[in-house]
């Protein structure tokens, strides 16, 4: 097809802030992004990076200082894509007089499914979300693990193309959270592109085919997740017992923890052979030999630490 | 064009014609209704009193308003030449009950109720009620005897309620020492057209109102036609004495030494000299107060 | 499009029921229930007079206090909430939204308006003993009283897009008083000179006028109405109704949420 799900090219986001409102504090600068039609996509940086900002601009809640996006190829403006996509967000409240089904028929109705369909639909998805036993409770009384199933429900009710979670995870329970989870595989596995954002790296992980890194405004790197798993390890970690044989090894070990007699070092993998030659004439007793995978977490932390690339506009 | 851009100029172009639409809409509201309808309701509500209550404190702001209310209504009719003021009394009625201290309501107001139609109500009677009620509630201001005097001799033609409206005046502390030159004048010289002159020139000189200097103008113009036709016809009735016939022009009273040139009114229009010895204005229109030398009815 | 607008406007509706708005009708009963006795203590033969005007005051005066009430949180609240997120991810248009909040609340108040007339005309029905032909001149003061709600909604929905509820409440508080004076305001216009005069016409215009929608006092005396005064004073409470809620779009197309 050609079209990407999600283009974002050069969004920028620039708030006056200050009395006066004179001093400029930029809150995106210039994302350059694309998602591919089906992939699920997170979106990770820590908290005040931008990530809700970006998703502001793409719902069309705020307006960009620069830049654009399309969304299935069409102008993030249009009032028409809205149909295809759809958005959970942060902590999300509701109509607190409504109940569940009245709140869902709500947003069916604004979101065009026809009156047919609407009714089973509603029936279905609050099934689906587990929800299923809540009658006609209103919102106000619901706990926030149930708001979050709801927030789930009401972005999918009209089936879009595209749908967009901002910390769907946040304030839930394990169970809570291992049930998102799996509804967010589902949503995956009905080829629906995903595109979330979240502060916790272990979901993305799991779910995402790619992630994106969000620092301070900038993009600081895309990476695609199956690599860090399946990469090669270039480093090694070995544990054994005997630290007089440290000495001998100081050199190779990257670093080292030293608790009574037993050692624990990362080396360089190519240096594996040496090192374990060195620990057997030393007569070290080894304990375990890993290699050590780059995790998504290294790659993180590594990006948020890099000095910014640009300098803050005045 | 952007969704955005499409929204923003159909809603100026919407909010531009509708605007306009709302004031066209609303001038002709006003022109049908009259902006009186709505003072119609002064004869409804039960009494000043009544609003004072429910205006909050607000007493005196509302006074206000129905003060200049009033006096728009005092304009239009004026000006409209309707000629129908019922709604001027119970206006500065309600006004006095709101804000009792309200000094301009009685005597400006007092003055609108008392005149004779078209310049104002023709209701002095009700005139003096009203400035009487002011004086109850502002015993210290002396200046409202004057137009209480005022009243009684102007519109009421009671010279001796007059007096003692003056006299009462001059006694309070702070009154202007012609305060008692008034009162004296109405015990004697009622008739003469200097007293009325007098009291014009003093609302004249006191008034802040333009409709009513104007007023007081016109009145004064008259009086001095006044006093200048009674002087004209006191020098016929020499002219008579010496030759047992009244002057056919005015070129005899000169001959005669009467006069020194045709005499002409305030306009330069000459004095009419009728064959009977009166004097008479040649444009009556031109001075519609004149009391004693009104044309002849038709 | 008509069905995003008629869902919103039921919603808003939905919501000040919920909200017990309505529960001030029972206000407005017992208000009357309770004075009628006490006019005919007042004054003999002036019961109608003053159920009348008790009557349609409060239905104004009530009626406009909810409007200012709601109509202030009409979309700050929405905005304060984060309610909005979920309606803007949809394919609701912005200026969809104004309208149908603003026809939500139309509907609110003409809803209350008719209940609370219908107590009315039962409360005259009781007191003074029957109804008589004239009695229909009221319905002509209950619709301009509607009117004047058009205008006090689109007001609270103008503050509502950009100002807070407090600023918002003064504001169209404030507006109220004025209006209720627009044709003294007219006056003051008419005899002032100059810079002042274009000024304070301006402002006149720019102001909402109640006053000449204040028909009150003819109801209470039986003077009708004239059809092309019905229709005049429509047309200006639709015109003005009108431009200040595209006012309202205009500011909210633009605004960036928080």
């Amino acid at each position: 097809m050609g079209m990407y799900a999600i283009e974002i090219q050069g969004l920028s986001k620039n708030y006056a802030v200050g009395f006066w409102k004179k001093q400029i504090r930029p809150a995106l600068k210039s994302l350059d992004l694309k998602v591919d039609v089906g992939e699920t996509f997170g979106f990770l940086g820590p908290n005040g990076a931008g990530k809700t900002t970006t998703l502001k601009l793409l719902m069309g809640i705020i307006f960009p200082t620069a830049g654009s996006a399309t969304i299935l190829g069409k102008d993030l403006f249009d009032p028409e894509i809205k149909r295809k996509i759809g958005f959970l967000p942060e902590q999300p409240y509701f109509y607190d007089y409504l109940s569940a089904p009245e709140l869902l028929d709500y947003y069916a109705r604004l979101s065009g499914v026809s009156a047919s369909v609407r009714r089973q639909r509603i029936t279905d998805l609050l099934g689906r979300v587990g929800l299923d036993d809540v009658g006609n409770k209103q919102l106000r009384k619901f706990s926030k693990g149930m708001l979050q199933r709801v927030g789930i429900a009401q972005a999918i009710i009209h089936d879009p193309e595209v749908v967009f979670l901002d910390e769907p995870m946040s304030g839930l329970d394990p169970l809570g959270r291992h049930e998102i989870r799996e509804l967010i595989q589902q949503l995956k596995d009905e080829g629906k592109t995903i595109f979330f954002s979240t502060h916790i790296l272990s979901d993305a992980e799991t779910l995402c085919d790619r992630v994106a890194v969000i620092h301070k405004g900038e993009l600081r790197g895309v990476g695609v997740v199956n690599d860090f798993r399946s990469s090669i390890a270039e480093k090694t970690e070995i544990v054994w017992v005997g630290a007089a044989a440290l000495s001998a090894t100081a050199q190779l070990a990257l670093e080292h923890h030293v608790t009574g007699d037993t050692v624990r070092a990362t080396v360089q993998s190519a240096d594996l052979d040496r090192v374990l030659e060195k620990l057997r004439e030393q007569r070290a007793r080894l304990i375990s030999v890993t290699p050590v995978h780059r995790t998504l977490e290294e790659y993180f932390l590594a990006k948020t630490r890099e000095e910014e690339k640009e300098v803050v506009p005045k | 064009m952007t969704h955005q851009g499409k929204v923003t100029a159909i809603c100026a172009v919407l909010f531009v014609i509708l605007f306009v639409g709302s004031i066209v809409s609303r001038r002709r509201v006003e022109a049908v209704n009259g902006s009186q309808a709505t003072l119609d309701e002064v004869l409804y509500l039960p009494s000043g009193k009544s609003i004072k209550k429910l205006s909050l404190g607000y007493s005196s702001l509302l006074a206000d308003i129905y003060w200049t209310r009033a006096v728009q209504y005092f304009g239009a009719q004026h000006i409209g030449s309707a000629a129908h003021y019922e709604l001027l009394s119970p206006l500065l009625d309600i006004t006095t009950d709101l804000d009792p201290n309200l000094i301009v309501a009685y005597d400006t107001g007092s003055i609108f109720l008392s005149q004779k139609q078209p310049d104002g109500a023709g209701q002095p009677d009700k005139a003096a009620a009203l400035v009487e009620k002011g004086i109850r509630a502002n015993p210290a201001n002396w200046r409202l005897y004057f137009t209480l005097g005022f009243i009684h001799y102007t519109d009421r033609h009671d010279p001796k309620a007059a007096q003692l409206a003056f006299q009462k005046g001059s006694e309070i502390p702070g009154a202007l020492p012609w305060m008692k030159a008034m009162a004296a004048r109405m015990a004697e010289r009622a008739d003469d057209p200097a007293t009325a002159a007098s009291l014009w020139q003093t609302i004249y000189d006191t008034t802040k109102d333009t409709g009513l200097k104007d007023t007081a103008v016109r009145h004064l113009t008259s009086l001095r036609v006044e006093s200048e036709l009674n002087e004209l016809e006191r020098r016929t009735k020499v002219y008579f004495d010496r030759h047992n016939a009244y002057p056919e022009e005015w070129s005899d009273l000169v001959r005669d030494g009467l006069l020194r040139g045709v005499p002409v009114d305030p306009n330069g229009a000459p004095y009419t000299l009728r064959l009977d010895g009166t004097v008479r204005v040649q444009n009556p229109k031109d001075f519609p107060y004149l009391e004693r030398h009104k044309p002849p009815a038709k | 499009m008509t069905s995003r607008v008629s869902a919103i406007t039921w919603n808003t509706f939905r919501e000040a029921v919920r909200d017990r708005v309505l529960y001030n009708l029972v206000l407005f009963v017992l208000l009357l229930v309770g004075s009628a006795p006490l006019f005919s203590q007042i004054s003999i033969g002036l019961e109608k007079l003053m159920l009348v005007n008790v009557g349609l005051s409060s239905i104004s005066l009530f009626g406009v206090i909810i409007a200012i009430f709601i109509g202030i949180g009409l979309v700050s609240k929405e905005i304060e909430k984060k309610t909005l997120y979920t309606i803007l991810s949809r394919p609701v248009r912005r200026w969809e939204f104004i309208v149908g909040k603003y026809l939500g609340l139309l509907l609110t108040l003409a809803v209350n308006a008719i209940l609370m007339a219908v107590g009315f005309y039962a409360a005259l029905l009781i007191f003074v003993h029957g109804l008589t032909a004239a009695d229909a001149g009221l319905l002509v003061a209950i619709y301009f009283i509607i009117l004047q709600f058009m205008m006090m909604i689109a007001i609270t929905l103008l503050f509502s897009t950009f100002s807070t509820p407090i600023f918002s409440a003064i504001f169209a508080f404030a507006l109220f008083v004025i209006g209720t004076f627009g044709n003294d305001l007219k006056n003051l216009a008419a005899m002032s000179k100059g810079a002042n005069k274009w000024l304070i016409t301006t402002a006149s215009y720019v102001l909402p006028n109640f006053a000449s929608l204040n028909v009150i006092s003819q109801a209470a005396h039986d003077q009708s109405v004239g059809g092309q005064m019905i229709l005049l004073n429509t047309g200006y409470a639709l015109c003005y109704s009108i431009a200040v809620t595209v006012a309202a779009i205009l500011i909210f197309e633009r605004r960036n949420l928080k």
